[in-house]
């Protein structure tokens, strides 16, 4: 295999005998629009489950807008760490279909868990995105409430925060919140290298076996920073489920229309207290893994190519272009939007104070410490033993 | 006053009790907790009271055990999370360390994590390996989280409870080998006032040397008094209960009337709570030292074969060798 060649199908051909198409990198997805912005009608899956979705113009034109707008706030966010004023990035450029798709799916009562990546979801919760920006920058630990929004705080430890979505739909089945259309439902986000995490495998058997309603949605983006997907697996992601005792389909990430489908339809079975399912949202990660990979190392400018041919926002805007679902004036005013939000989003980073020292000590414990009590006492004599200091 | 006498494990069993009639929200999660009751039988006859949604047999996965209570804790209940040996708990260490822990921090104060993590620990059973380790330095360790442990009926009975109510995570300690030891148990015992969960308590006091101790050295140190007394010699035994916040102002105040002071405890000393004990007795109490702050522990080895635990295990022997070398200087 010449270096940096992807490839891996024969390998993985040979890993899963039994499946017809389903090597780990040959995909057989849930998928309603081309890339060329071609509709599929709907989509059956092997198990018979139908995927469909039935929008109106006004909802396509949001889609759009959605994926425009998280595309466009995530450049920015990329720039801003290029000129210094946030720490580290993690962009979502190529995923932003799967995140929107899943993120619209959602119902205001289900809770989301995310990794560090996903702020497209976070943008589709209502969230102001400066949010996560404060966490990169480095002036705050991640400022939303995530009670109030339904959207824990971003998980950097990969995996972890399987299990606390876990146990948090236990929870939903505890107090009874399952079992109609207003049920509640979490979903939890990961990457392809969690799946080789304890903690993933772990919430798996605990979700199966509790029937938690509950929502894996694996973003397979082809890499674990360097890694790519055949070092995780040798079957396909979604496959994995089966051996866990729920439903597994893969869904063509870059596809809106079917993220947000397979996505509604899992969360919907979910809050009926038919248990959790796993998606796996195959993808690809058109940036570095984070602002300080550099890519080049370990893929090459082909495989980059073939994606860009698939890239989730230009199918949408053939379809709606195609459908006369919107025309010029509305694109330009979308990036017109985009623009404007994103020059806001710049001028609100460059003011972003940086915390008083002091509040380090804050939120330790809800019960507070004696030992912390006399540190900070301490710190705030010291801080003020600088003459003419403004602490 | 309803006293009964408990044993340790029936006294912890009986505030469990307590705490899941008190509040709907209160869970218990474990393997085995369930039917059997626990290893140690400290759940026992909950889940045929309380049901088994509220005492939670759960897949063997223990970072699975600390993870999924999380989520059910940002839910709103308040589990109970119990680790079947001290061995064990390192699976789970991620999740305690990198979650609980830091989880109302890094929310800003927005989320509670109001755990109990119960882990049997410490050796002198006779068991195999990875059934007999004192993890307490790591978990002390780690801001954002609380160590406490108990050393007999009365206190096992109101701390459990009172770490249960209390909205910090808690890694709850308890000394195996002492479970079945019993003692007085005032069932009414009031939860916050006389011996709040951080506090620590004179057990036994004297006039020449403080001895530190906490868990299952304890009684080992009262027992070294005792003998200590029939030489003439007067030791103040502290029970320390809380390891993280360490509560130190009895101590210090004792060791500035004694002079000398020796801590205890099973764990090995290499970067143990006796070397955090001793660097804050020196900072706080200097002028008042007569000689250096001696420990007591565990070898710096894992923890040994069953047979020569007697030998690895600090005992009277080795307290009051220590206590005689307090006057050597
Ligand atoms: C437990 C753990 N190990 C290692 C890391 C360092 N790390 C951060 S992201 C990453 C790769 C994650 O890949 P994947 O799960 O596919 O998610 P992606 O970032 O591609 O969305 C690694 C190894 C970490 N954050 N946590």
């Amino acid at each position: 295999m010449a270096k940096g060649d992807p490839g891996g199908t024969t390998r993985s051909r040979r890993a899963a005998p039994r499946s017809k198409k389903g090597a780990a990198g040959d995909p057989e997805l849930v998928q309603l629009l081309t890339p060329d912005g071609e509709r599929i009608e709907s989509h059956t899956s092997p198990d018979g489950t139908e995927y469909r979705v039935d929008f109106t113009d006004e909802e396509y034109r949001g889609l759009y807008r959605d994926l425009v707008l998280v595309r466009k706030l995530d450049a920015e966010a990329t720039a801003l760490q290029r000129q210094g004023e946030l720490g580290l990035w993690a962009s979502l450029l190529g995923q932003e279909a799967a995140q929107v798709g899943s993120g619209r799916a959602l119902r205001t009562q289900d809770m989301a868990f995310p990794t560090y990546r996903e702020h497209g979801v976070l943008y589709c919760r209502g969230i102001d995105p400066i949010m996560p920006l404060g966490l990169f920058r480095g002036v705050d630990q991640g400022g939303w409430d995530p009670n109030e929004f339904k959207f824990n705080m971003y998980t950097i430890v990969i995996g972890a925060q399987t299990l606390h979505a876990t146990g948090y739909a236990m929870g939903i089945t505890m107090d009874g919140k399952t079992g109609t259309d207003d049920g509640e439902a979490a979903i939890a986000y990961f990457g392809d290298g969690a799946t080789s995490q304890g903690d993933v495998n772990e919430a798996f058997v605990w979700a199966s076996v509790f029937n938690a309603p509950l929502v894996f949605f694996c973003q397979n983006n082809q890499y674990a920073i360097s890694e790519p997907l055949e070092r995780q697996t040798r079957v396909p992601l979604y496959q994995r489920a089966a051996g866990f005792g729920f439903p597994g389909v893969r869904v063509d990430g870059n596809d809106v229309l079917a993220s947000y489908a397979v996505t509604r339809t899992a969360l919907d079975n979910a809050r009926h207290g038919q248990g959790p399912s796993l998606i796996e949202a195959y993808t690809y990660r058109m940036g570095a893994h984070t602002t300080s990979d550099d890519p080049t190392r370990y893929r090459i400018a082909s495989e980059v190519e073939a994606w860009q041919a698939k890239d989730p926002i230009t199918r949408v805007k053939a379809f709606l272009e195609k459908q006369q679902i919107a025309d010029a004036d509305f694109f330009a005013e979308v990036d017109e939007q985009a623009r404007r939000e994103s020059v806001h989003l710049r001028e609100r980073v460059l003011d972003m104070p940086n915390p008083e020292p002091v509040t380090m000590f804050d939120h330790v414990y809800p019960n507070g410490s004696p030992l912390l009590d006399e540190q900070r006492a301490q710190f705030t004599r010291y801080m003020e033993s600088f003459e003419g200091s403004a602490h | 006053m309803a006293t009964e006498t408990l044993t340790l494990g029936k006294a912890l069993n009986t505030g469990l009790r307590r705490a899941l009639e008190n509040d709907p929200k209160v869970i218990i999660m474990g393997e085995d907790v369930g039917k059997l009751g626990g290893v140690f039988r400290i759940t026992d006859g909950l889940q045929k009271d309380f049901g088994d949604q509220r005492v939670i047999d759960t897949p063997l996965a223990e970072s699975g055990i600390i993870g999924t209570a999380v989520g059910l804790a940002i839910r709103g209940y308040r589990p109970i999370c119990e680790i079947q040996f001290d061995g064990f708990v390192y699976p789970a260490y991620d999740q305690i360390v990198s979650q609980v822990a830091k989880m109302h921090y890094r929310s800003g104060g927005r989320l509670n994590i109001p755990m109990v993590i119960r882990i049997p620990y410490g050796g002198g059973i006779g068991a195999v390996e990875h059934h007999s380790e004192s993890p307490e330095a790591y978990f002390a360790h780690t801001a954002g989280l609380k160590v406490v442990t108990c050393s007999n009926p009365q206190d096992a009975y109101v701390m459990i409870q009172q770490a249960i109510a209390s909205d910090d995570p808690i890694v709850f300690l308890e000394p195996k080998r002492r479970y079945w030891e019993k003692g007085q148990v005032d069932l009414d015992a009031p939860l916050s006032e006389a011996y709040p969960l951080h506090s620590a308590r004179v057990v036994r006091p004297g006039t020449d040397v403080t001895v530190l101790a906490y868990g299952p050295m304890v009684r080992t140190c009262l027992e070294a008094a005792t003998a200590a007394a029939e030489d003439g010699r007067e030791l103040e035994v502290i029970d320390l209960r809380s390891l993280s916040p360490l509560d130190l102002a009895a101590a210090y105040e004792s060791v500035k009337r004694t002079g000398r002071a020796v801590v205890v405890h099973e764990a090995p000393s290499n970067i143990g709570l006796g070397a955090e004990l001793a660097a804050r007795i020196t900072e706080e109490c200097f002028y008042s030292l007569e000689s250096p702050v001696l420990r007591v522990t565990g070898f710096d080895t894992p923890y040994p074969a069953a047979r020569v635990e007697e030998e690895y295990l600090p005992d009277l022997d080795r307290v009051l060798d220590a206590v005689d070398r307090t006057f050597g200087w």
